[in-house]
């Protein structure tokens, strides 16, 4: 069976945050876009779990195209984020020594960061550092500020990013997995497990499966995935109290290392922890790394013992063994591939989304921009902002723990992205991520959502 | 939408067998606007969901299921006079017992003389239990489970393996027999099941093997629950297939609105600090029930409830006993889990008040109360893990205590 009877201009495989960013930029662009995702909902693999922290590229590679890209994304970001309604919390980050050795580094640290053009660093003394962060522990010996690293809201932004190119004129597939493809010169015709798409380029977002998907249509890929996975501990939402800023650790040649960092959902969080693997989809965590995270979150800010956990989680990076994005284009095959983005997805992708755009132009295609295209309203879930429970006529409350409305849930039942799982409904609005876990919730959501998803939460039972 | 031209004179936060004992007491009492703000679409509590005896002996004097108890419960409130809001969240709890709501027509605040807390408690989720493995559905609180099969009639998994041996974990063989859910297993970490005997029998009666020195390690699966992995006692690991998790006890007091707004919250209990009144870190607001500390019976917080209730009744007529002095009471050592209230007004204390304690093993000996080095009580325990131990404060002597007091445990 064939979906498309006239060719998509771009065919886009997978919607995870760089495939929602990319929808946005070609349809903005004035392209017919197809987005292909395996999943039932979008944001299904590497992009179900990160930091949700918008990144300055202080501390990227220096000419890298990863730093260009999370600039130029971190700078489209703040043109847009009023307007679509979203979150943009100017916390700062600290990068905090803890030892003579680290303090020596920090210079060297401030040096990259001018190198990639990030003027506004600040160093600081251990003394300064606890008047902005009194809970930090007294270890702490100096810090670099960086005034513009910011918090984000890592789900309602690329489903805002996807609306609006569905709002434009972008289509969607879900549950469609590119299987195989043919290309006649012209035009590809994709093997999905919906049937054959027809378009003349693709772009190959894939993620965790970005060389699978190379593999499958040519029989070899530039790079090879390697999961990272990164394991989180997220406290109760009382401890967000104990640090504004995000508290980073002086980096290792291989790692970021363990971040404390706040949620625009009002919660602290520590992690990630950096564990190669084979397996692209084991995400499972393990009792020892949490308790070793939380002792590293308690070496940071000591108040933080005791303090009840609400969540624990883990996400897949999709490493390569390049250090830096994998982005290439086969002009002679009108193919691109966008791979390798390992941990700076959420602060890339727009970036990432303009830098594929410009590769693309250079293949030879090109279309007119749209002029005025319709702008999205992003689902408001931050902790402070105004949230639908405090309007009228919401229904009900169903998740107690994070004031979500009946109202809230049943929107995110319906649509073209309606959640299809838990999972996903869980990224659309926060149902049972808070500190009850859905011991609350759980029966009245199994009740609500009956019928929509592909593994239901509960089946009906004969009184 | 609550009326807001009246002025209210107790508000009570959460609907369970505490808060409506309380309310029922403060009407009984005279008190003018009792107003119970209960978050869920009917009030009643935990015992809504239990769709099993033995409710309500001692408050009723006789045996209801939950569901009827609740009821019963809910019936007696509103004859005496109280105010029930259902669907009414408590966002915030601020000071001088202004309270944020949120209601079915968006925000409201309003403000009571007094404010009791009643707010229960919960199991421990999966999550703060640090265990792991893939983070799959079917992996579920008792509470959630009771929830989904007698007030939704669904059942979540029908082999599921049941994590605890404390009572609760008892309701959660007798909730899935009501569904059609056959466990597989029953998992205890320690080498004795929690729940008194004869209630240890109930596993063995309804065909489900009991494992204990066996604790959950991880849960695997893929796309749905595939099997638990434990570990014995000498740390050799293994899988139990299954379709489903009941992570069952562990019982934590809801407490977000003390951690999260002005009132002092206990590490040890969980639940706000309060003297022997129930009156809270801040004198405006009481607590009640298993908020408190975990966990006690719907009977037991029931009662407490009404106890709250007279006493904010007589801090409402200005007849509630002041301290002369006020002292914190704490626990040390690694056997005594928690000791509530937290504080004590000497010389005032009636001859019913008491300490309750548990302990996190089983031991027998004396706990020593001391306080600016003196000696100031003494009484002896014979005691399991999570049982309930009351020590009179009568036995205190308080003319020698000189400070903060301290419980210690002394083994026989």
């Amino acid at each position: 069976m064939t979906i498309n009877s006239t060719p998509y201009d771009v065919a886009i495989i997978g919607a995870g945050i760089v495939g929602c960013a990319m929808a946005r930029r070609f349809t903005l662009e004035g392209a017919r876009v197809v987005l292909l995702e395996k999943a039932t909902d979008i944001l299904d693999g590497a992009s179900k779990a990160n930091s949700a922290i918008l990144h300055t590229g202080f501390d990227a590679p220096v000419g890298s195209i990863e730093v260009g890209c999370i600039q130029a994304g971190h700078e489209e970001y703040r043109q847009i984020y009023r307007d679509f309604g979203l979150t943009l919390d100017e916390c700062g980050a600290h990068v905090v020594a803890w030892s003579e050795e680290e303090v020596a580094k920090l210079e060297q640290i401030q040096q990259q960061a001018v190198d990639n053009n990030v003027m506004d660093t600040r160093l600081i003394t251990g003394d300064d550092l606890r008047k902005v962060e009194p809970n930090l522990s007294d270890r702490a010996l100096a810090a670099i500020a960086i005034p513009r690293e910011s918090l984000i809201d890592p789900w309602s932004s690329p489903y805002a990013y996807l609306q609006q190119s569905l709002m434009n004129g972008g289509e969607v597939i879900l549950s469609c997995e590119v299987t195989g493809g043919r290309f006649d010169g012209s035009e590809w015709k994709l093997e999905t497990t919906q049937g054959l798409v027809r378009a003349n380029h693709v772009v190959n977002c894939a993620g965790l499966y970005g060389d699978l998907v190379n593999s499958s249509v040519f029989g070899q890929a530039p790079f090879t995935i390697t999961p990272r996975k990164g394991q989180f501990v997220v406290y109760d939402k009382a401890a967000s109290r104990l640090a504004h800023s995000v508290i980073l650790p002086v980096p290792t040649a291989r790692t970021k290392g363990i971040v404390l960092f706040r949620t625009v959902f009002g919660n602290l969080a520590v992690g990630p922890t950096a564990e190669d693997q084979q397996s692209r989809t084991d995400s499972s965590i393990d009792t020892e790394t949490l308790q070793s995270l939380m002792a590293a979150g308690e070496a940071i800010v000591p108040a933080l013992k005791g303090m009840p956990v609400t969540a624990t989680y883990a996400g897949l990076r999709p490493a390569t063994e390049f250090k830096d994005y994998q982005i290439s284009a086969d002009a002679a095959n009108n193919w691109i591939t966008v791979g390798g983005i390992r941990s700076t997805g959420l602060s890339g992708a727009l970036g990432i989304a303009q830098y594929t755009y410009g590769l693309y132009r250079d293949m030879g295609a090109d279309h007119t921009a749209l002029t005025d295209p319709a702008i999205p309203t992003a689902r408001v879930l931050t902790d402070t902002a105004n949230r639908d429970w405090k309007e009228k006529d919401h229904g009900e409350i169903v998740c107690h723990c994070e004031l979500v409305t009946r109202r809230e849930i049943e929107a995110a039942l319906s649509g073209p992205l309606a959640a299809k799982s838990l999972a996903g409904l869980k990224r659309q609005t926060r149902v049972t991520m808070g500190r009850c876990q859905g011991f609350f919730c759980s029966a009245r959501l199994a009740e609500l959502t009956e019928g929509h998803f592909v593994i239901p939460m509960a089946e009906g039972v004969d009184k | 939408m609550i009326d807001p031209t009246t002025p209210i004179d107790v508000a009570i936060i959460g609907g369970g067998p505490s808060g409506l004992a309380a309310a029922t007491t403060l009407k009984a009492a005279g008190v003018a606007r009792v107003v119970v703000l209960e978050r869920e679409s009917e009030a009643g509590g935990i015992p809504r969901h239990c769709g099993h005896p033995p409710f309500g002996a001692r408050e009723f004097k006789r045996i209801y299921t939950g569901p009827a108890y609740a009821r019963k419960l809910v019936q007696t409130a509103l004859a005496a006079g109280v105010e029930i809001h259902c669907l009414t969240t408590v966002v915030q709890a601020r000071e001088a017992g202004e309270l944020l709501l949120a209601v079915p027509e968006g925000e409201q605040v309003i403000n009571a003389r007094r404010v009791i807390y009643a707010t229960g408690v919960r199991e421990t989720p999966r999550s703060a239990r640090l265990l792991g493995g893939m983070r799959l559905q079917g992996v579920l609180n008792t509470g959630a489970l009771q929830s989904m099969v007698f007030l939704k009639h669904m059942r979540p998994f029908k082999r599921p393996v049941i994590v605890g041996t404390e009572l609760v974990a008892i309701s959660a063989i007798s909730t899935c027999a009501h569904a059609g859910i056959r466990p597989v297993a029953m998992v205890e970490p320690d080498p004795r099941p929690t729940a008194r005997w004869p209630f240890t029998l109930y596993p063995r009666l309804k065909g489900v093997p009991l494992h204990l020195n066996t604790r959950p390690v991880a849960i695997h699966g893929d796309k749905t629950v595939s099997s638990l992995e434990v570990e014995d006692a000498d740390g050799a690991r293994r899988h139990i297939d299954c379709d489903g998790v009941i992570l069952s006890g562990m019982f934590t007091p809801e407490s977000t609105l003390g951690r999260m707004g002005h009132l002092e919250v206990d590490p040890a209990t969980g639940g706000p600090v309060v003297d022997q009144f129930g009156r809270c870190s801040d004198p405006v607001y009481f607590a009640a029930g298993n908020l408190l500390r975990p966990v006690e019976t719907a009977g037991w917080c029931w009662d407490e409830g009404r106890r709250a209730g007279a006493r904010v009744a007589d801090d409402l007529a200005g007849r509630l006993p002041e301290g002369i002095e006020t002292v914190p009471v704490s626990v040390q050592g690694p056997l005594l889990k928690y000791v509530m209230p937290q504080r004590l007004n000497l010389k005032v204390s009636r001859g019913k008040d008491v300490l309750q304690l548990r302990l996190n093993d089983i031991a027998k000996g004396r706990i020593i109360a001391t306080s600016g080095g003196n000696i100031v009580g003494q009484w002896s325990v014979n005691s399991r893990r999570e049982r309930r131990i009351l020590l009179s404060v009568s036995r205190l002597d308080q003319s020698a205590i000189a400070g903060p007091v301290t419980l210690t445990f002394t083994p026989a």
